[in-house]
């Protein structure tokens, strides 16, 4: 177990920028997901903080030793990928003791059998021990890479998107797994993930990548509540938050769309500087006494709650309504939102606070 | 536009028994989706329809007309994989219009159609790059305006937006749906992910193990689920599911989940339909939806003390583990509402929320359910 630190770290791919002065750290024992589209870098800095790839600058330390020039298997980490990578023609047994083979680690043959048993008890896969690895469903095989991590007790375990490949169904419980295993054995864990809801179930912080910059570290709570620019308000959160442009005029922000006016008071733009206006579907309110009219365009149906999307002129809100509200399309609605759950974002893109 | 009847359609792979007397009709006009997990006998029912596989008996009905022995060119239908199977060679603008190449439809009648896609599609910017150069999702909107080109009487769909990362999923799935209604081509649509199928279609067919399980309304399946496996397997976060056991208590009726893992009470309807169905209270089995469980900060009457466990916040509302006995129940709360795992908290079980099941064939138990 071990704490993680990057430290103004660049990494180059030829001309192509892939991370662009990374500056973070992970907590010993902390859960800690990188989020962020394809392409925006979460791969790379995985690699890096393996030792699969070298940073042009910058610092990797783990437990407060500098590691930059320590190679993988020096590092102590391991790696779990999408793509399981097992041994297919060996058993379960086999591919767990496999890491534990080289004659480097020392291992008595009774340590090895005590950790093996114990990883495939933490990760359900007893059962399942002398099968051939090739026989396993998929969430089988996942389940076999990750005790294949454990069963090297690494400082670090770095997982490079391990549920993608998976069920939906599948990846909903092995999402509550993973974050019970990682309380469980205390570990550090850096996971790397596309999907926001991975990232705010399981997390303790979430770093947001883009574009190989990493644009807001938080809680999930912070990250959700508090989006740092307008990438972030639209990444997290499902169905993405409702955008709409505006511009400051006096000391407010003000929704420009139609005849919306929705003024908010805001400081750290100038008058007539470009803004944009966000609020989340879960914010928008649907009654008789609210005070924009709009048009239901689309009702999707999830279940607990319904995604209703309003119209209004070229305005396409969208908001989250409780199933059993009956709503139709085409019918006229009205709606509205608490002033104090908007959020503002400068023309550069970044949040500006309320006066 | 086409209506669709699959009639006692069975299909064997070998040994392996993969579509059991499946009977399905999708009306004109339809957006249906098949639903189920890996290997269920989804993407076998949809490429049967397509004529990419043999039935082993039974019939499929386009407008009427018998088609499981015409080649698939033969079906007028078209078909979107999930890897979209683009010509990388072509640009977008040749990959849409080759269908119409190949059935020697003149040039300016292609160019129209081609343009009318892509417009619908809003693609029109990207006729001229290669597949090569574009994201996912234009990649597979390329795909799906090839498809679309030719107006075919029914649009078959395998896990179109499967390979796209979850946000693009995301946008792309309301893009669907707009087109859908926009141009009304009958739609089979398959997919593992109940959210997608919650969203899209018009009546959802829940498939396990190559039997059909459930067809109705995203309505339907998410509150009357016809069995276990339904109701486990659309909604999200999964429905909680115990064994229980009824007693009577006083005026009322105990419910004891699994093996005394707690008890709650109830007073309302339930009794009195138990009563009614003259059912044996062994052989139960309960489900109920995370937002069925009703959790409060304070003891109250009807509720029972559980400890957190797990809070997983995902921004708009949280999902609790409450430790119940030996089991684990979901519960969906606002946001913040249990402060941190370990907290004391009181819950009770929304009775209009309560799915029973007969525990051996998984059925639901309607005359109890009162639904």
């Amino acid at each position: 177990m071990a704490k993680v630190r990057l430290d103004h770290v660049t990494k180059l791919f030829g001309s192509k920028t892939a991370l662009d002065d990374i500056s973070l750290e992970i907590e010993d024992g902390q859960f800690f997901v990188l989020l962020g589209p394809t392409g925006a870098g979460k791969t790379t800095t995985l690699r890096l903080i393996a030792g699969l790839e070298r940073a042009q600058s910058g610092m990797i330390s783990i437990a407060d030793r500098d590691v930059s020039n320590w190679s993988a298997a020096e590092r102590d980490v391991a790696l779990v990928l999408q793509q399981y990578s097992l041994y297919p023609r060996y058993t379960v047994r086999e591919n767990l003791v496999f890491p534990l083979k080289p004659k480097s680690r020392g291992l008595a043959p009774a340590e090895i059998n005590d950790r093996v048993a114990k990883a495939a008890k933490i990760v359900r896969i007893e059962h399942l021990l002398d099968r051939k690895t090739d026989r396993l469903s998929g969430g089988e095989m996942q389940r076999v890479s990750i005790g294949r991590a454990i069963v090297r007790r690494p400082r670090i375990f770095l997982m490079d998107e391990p549920l993608s490949n998976l069920d939906a169904k599948l990846r909903e419980s092995l999402r509550a797994e993973l974050k019970d295993l990682q309380t469980k054995l205390g570990a550090t864990f850096l996971f790397v993930t596309h999907d926001q809801i991975e990232a705010m179930s399981m997390a303790d912080k979430i770093g947001v990548l883009e574009a190989g910059r990493l644009v807001q570290i938080g809680t999930p709570g912070e990250i959700y509540n508090c989006p740092a620019n307008i990438f972030v308000a639209g990444f997290v959160g499902s169905p993405a938050m409702n955008l709409m442009n505006g511009a400051v005029r006096a000391d407010r922000a003000v929704a420009v769309a139609e005849e919306m006016s929705v003024l908010l008071r805001s400081t750290e733009s100038a008058l007539g500087d470009r803004v944009t206006l966000g609020v989340r579907a879960e914010d928008v309110r649907i009654g008789p006494l609210e005070p924009y009219p709009g048009r239901v365009h689309d009702v999707e149906n999830h279940g607990a709650e319904k995604i209703v999307t309003i119209r209004q002129g070229d305005l396409a809100l969208r908001a989250t309504v409780n199933a059993k509200i009956p709503i139709a399309i085409d019918e006229p609605v009205r709606f509205g939102w608490d002033l104090g759950r908007m959020h503002i974002f400068g023309a550069d893109g970044r949040r500006l606070s309320r006066g | 536009m086409a209506e669709i009847i699959l009639r006692d359609v069975e299909k064997y792979f070998g040994e392996h028994y993969v579509i059991r007397q499946l009977n399905l009709q999708i009306h004109d006009r339809e957006f249906v989706v098949l639903l189920g997990p890996s290997g269920c006998g989804k993407t076998t029912t949809l490429r049967a329809i397509a004529g990419l596989e043999e039935i082993d008996r039974g019939h499929i009905l386009i407008d009427g007309r018998p088609v499981q022995n015409l080649q698939a060119a033969d079906r007028d239908i078209a078909f979107v994989f999930q890897l979209y199977a683009l010509y990388p060679h072509l640009t977008a603008y040749e990959n849409i219009a080759f269908p119409l190449r190949a059935a020697r439809i003149d040039r300016s009648e292609t160019d129209l159609q081609v343009r009318r896609v892509a417009a619908s599609l809003g693609i029109e910017h990207l006729l001229s790059s290669r597949p090569s150069s574009l994201s996912g999702g234009d990649m597979q909107r390329v795909a799906i305006g090839r498809a679309l080109v030719r107006r075919p009487k029914a649009l078959l769909m395998d896990e179109p937006i499967g390979a796209l990362d979850a946000k693009l999923r995301e946008g792309m799935r309301t893009e669907l749906k707009r087109l859908h209604l926009k141009n009304g081509a009958t739609t089979v649509y398959v997919t593992h992910d109940q959210t997608e199928a919650m969203a899209l279609a018009d009546r959802i067919a829940i498939m396990n193990d190559g039997v059909l399980q459930q067809v109705g309304t995203p309505t339907v399946v998410y509150h009357n689920p016809a069995n276990l496996f339904v109701a486990q397997f659309v909604g999200s976060p999964v429905m909680n599911v115990s064994k229980a056991a009824l007693r009577s208590s006083g005026a009322g009726i105990k419910l004891v989940l699994g093996d005394e893992d707690g008890e709650f009470a109830f007073n309302g309807p339930l009794p009195s339909r138990v009563a009614e169905a003259g059912r044996s209270n062994t052989d139960l089995t309960i489900g109920i939806r995370p937002e069925g469980v009703l959790v409060a900060r304070q003891p109250q009457e009807g509720f029972v003390p559980v400890t957190a466990d797990i809070v997983e916040p995902l921004g708009a509302y949280d999902i609790v583990d409450l430790k119940l006995g030996n089991q684990w129940l979901r519960a969906r709360t606002s946001s913040g509402f249990v402060g941190s795992s370990g907290d004391l908290v009181w819950a009770r079980l929304d009775e209009l929320q309560l799915h029973f099941f007969d525990t051996r064939t998984g059925t639901s138990l309607a005359d109890i359910n009162g639904a």
